[in-house]
């Protein structure tokens, strides 16, 4: 995984509740065996019509949102209960895969959460009213700016000198700070585990 | 100290925890499917590793198998690749594996309980969301991402935040037509599809005991719907009852053993919940859905919420969801023509499911403007149908049933719903699309799911 330790970026707002990983990206695109190319089909079915033209509506087809460099538009701000739904990771990979580094929410969805969590998308938890202002600042001027330093635990809206802090338990926030994944710390467990066997059996 | 059953559970579990951080709990049973579960096989191979305890790992597929001619080599190219390196990958890792047309084959959480694979004060989880299900054993089951997965076959654990406690207690006795999705589609419409998010659920009352072992695993299986990491209802009589005798069930010696373990299985008195809902079953009315998530419902001869009584934040998503579905805020959608009835999935694919629906079409016919999609949870669902006699009385009243899997649940396979139309299902999500593209769900029970099949509208069952 990669380091993560501050990021500022324009933004990519979805003002929708309840966004579900259904629509983050449907089950019929779930086929695939490894984790590339899901980015592709990141919000399919809100993004492309049945003939696979691409819906103009939809903020991913808007020009004015669309990324021109890397550290660019790679936070996704979206509505209440992000990413509610099914267990599959593939919602993250596609996240991921698109470039979004960053979710901003006032809600998330827990398994969603832990998938985002451990392919280095972080999950922002804000409360309603902050979530709002980002809203509506983004709506009188697209290209604002949101700073996320992980370290310190805040979101700063750049349009506003608004901070707020978020939370993560300091284990998956050294995770993050240092790029490390779960596993290899599990697998160090080894001798707990078998140890646990051997009372539990 | 006073404990929840959720706690004795968890703490059993426990094999190390990080400061500020999460548990490292031991996993006593993962069940695999062939969608979530390629990437975390392809890790441990690259890491070089070989799965920790194979045989606490079980694998089918479920998800991309079709419904009809599972004798032939599935037709979609990308669905049969992801099928085939199930295969590969469960012969190779040397893990418990049901091949599509095993007579074990099925849907991963009705093939688990119905095995005795899935036994009260176990953990246990699978890259699945409805891995709840398992709870209605008196576990502690929830679903898990692919990179858990991998976690889970490398070292037969898995990093988890320690949830928080809910007990849902539903007093009193459920009215005519009413059952445990009607309970489970209440509760969800109450709370809402985050009501329950950070929360481990344990259902309690009369009304959640009186339920049979398959209703509460019914009631289980759609705690997620509610955001809960997990639905679990205390082991009793019901549950020792559907157990013994299974084929992986412990025997004996052995059983008398787990079973007197299974009877501390439950909340202390004085154990401390962080939160408490209660509910009347006599409020509850068989239950539909009206809108694109499960927390969208209501009782069938009720009217869609009007535009005015949702929270001024929440209207354009409602009316994003109404407008999708083709229904009017404020109107009734009981008596609408429907197109499509499902029966079948993790949530309704049980035995009892079936006598249900069948037991309501007997002597009546399927409406003719209604496709029907009948799809037993599992092969051994299929063979008790028979055995039943079931599958005269469906086929009497024009009902085709087809192989076991998933199915319309999530139309992964060639059942899916054609945009626009109208199904009623007994499946778990109603999200936009979930069906087919453009589909449009109405989530319900067995009995309204047969209801809207011999009269081709929404009906409610009781008026029939």
């Amino acid at each position: 995984m990669e380091k993560f330790i501050t990021l500022t970026s324009t933004v990519v707002p979805l003002p929708i509740e309840n966004v579900d990983t259904d629509q983050i990206i449907p089950a019929r695109f779930l086929k695939a065996t490894s984790k590339e190319g899901f980015g592709d089909n990141l919000f399919r079915d809100w993004r492309y019509d049945k003939n696979n033209e691409p819906i103009s509506t939809f903020v991913l087809n808007n020009p004015t949102y669309a990324s021109t460099s890397l550290s660019d538009r790679s936070i996704l701000v979206g509505g209440k209960n992000f990413g509610s739904g099914s267990s599959r990771e593939h919602a993250a990979w596609a996240i991921a895969g698109y470039g979004f580094k960053v979710v901003v929410s006032s809600f998330f969805a827990d398994i969603f959460k832990n998938n985002a969590m451990n392919n280095g998308v972080l999950p922002v938890v804000v409360s309603e009213a902050f979530l709002a202002e980002i809203f509506a600042e983004i709506n009188k001027n697209p290209n604002i700016t949101l700073t996320v330093d992980l370290e310190k635990q805040t979101l700063t809206n750049n349009a506003t000198g608004k901070s707020e802090n978020f939370a993560i338990n300091s284990y998956k926030k050294e995770c993050f700070l240092q790029g490390f994944d779960d596993i290899d710390y599990l697998l160090s467990k080894k001798d707990k585990i078998e140890e646990y066997e051997k009372t539990h059996g | 100290m006073s404990k929840t059953l959720f706690e004795k559970i968890w703490d059993a579990h426990i094999v190390t925890e990080v400061p500020d951080g999460p548990t490292q709990l031991y996993i006593d049973r993962m069940y695999c499917h062939e969608v979530t579960s390629p990437q975390a096989f392809a890790g441990l191979r690259s890491r070089g590793l070989q799965v920790f305890r194979p045989q606490q790992i079980t694998c089918m597929p479920d998800h991309n198998i079709p419904t009809l001619h599972q004798e032939q080599p599935i037709a979609d190219p990308i669905s049969k690749n992801q099928v085939d390196t199930l295969d590969k990958n469960a012969r190779e890792f040397g893990v418990n594996y049901y091949p599509m047309g095993h007579p074990k084959n099925g849907v991963i959480h009705i093939v688990g309980p119905e095995n005795g694979l899935s036994l009260p004060g176990m953990t246990m989880v699978c890259g699945d969301s409805h891995t709840s299900t398992h709870g209605a054993m008196g576990a502690v089951a929830f679903g898990i991402g692919t990179s858990e997965v991998e976690m889970v076959l490398a070292t037969q654990c898995v990093f988890q935040s320690r949830p928080k406690t809910m007990r849902i207690s539903v007093n009193g006795k459920l009215g005519k037509c009413v059952g445990a999705k009607d309970i489970a589609l209440y509760i969800i419409s109450k709370i809402g599809t985050g009501g329950a998010t950070g929360y481990f659920v344990e259902y309690a009352g009369d009304a959640v005991k009186s339920l049979t072992m398959e209703g509460r695993l019914t009631l289980c299986n759609l705690s997620i719907e509610s955001g809960a990491r997990g639905g679990m209802i205390a082991p009793d009589e019901t549950t020792f009852e559907y157990i013994k005798g299974r084929e992986f069930a412990p025997k004996g010696e052995e059983w008398e053993k787990k079973l007197a373990y299974w009877r501390t299985l439950k909340t202390d008195d004085g154990a401390k919940f962080d939160k408490e809902l209660i509910f009347n079953a006599e409020d509850i009315e068989p239950m539909v859905t009206y809108g694109t998530n499960p927390g969208m419902g209501m009782g069938i001869n009720d009217n869609i919420p009007t535009l005015e009584s949702i929270d001024e934040a929440s209207r354009i998503s409602f009316q994003k969801s109404l407008e999708y579905m083709g229904f009017t805020a404020g109107e009734k959608i009981v008596g609408k023509p429907i197109d499509y009835v499902f029966i079948g999935s993790c949530t309704n694919g049980r035995i009892e499911d079936f006598r249900e629906f069948a037991e309501f079409v007997k002597g009546k016919r399927k409406a003719e403007n209604v496709v029907a999609w009948v799809v037993p949870g599992s092969w051994a669902v299929d063979k008790q149908i028979r055995e039943e006699g079931l599958d005269k009385i469906l086929a009497d009243a024009g009902f085709e049933i087809r192989q076991p899997g998933c199915s319309a649940c999530l139309a992964m396979n060639d059942d899916k719903v054609p945009a626009g139309k109208y199904a009623v299902s007994t499946s778990n999500r109603n999200f936009e699309g979930r069906q087919g593209p453009g589909a449009r769900t109405i989530l319900a029970s067995p009995l309204i799911a047969a209801a809207a099949a011999v009269t081709g509208r929404l009906t409610d069952p009781r008026a029939v």
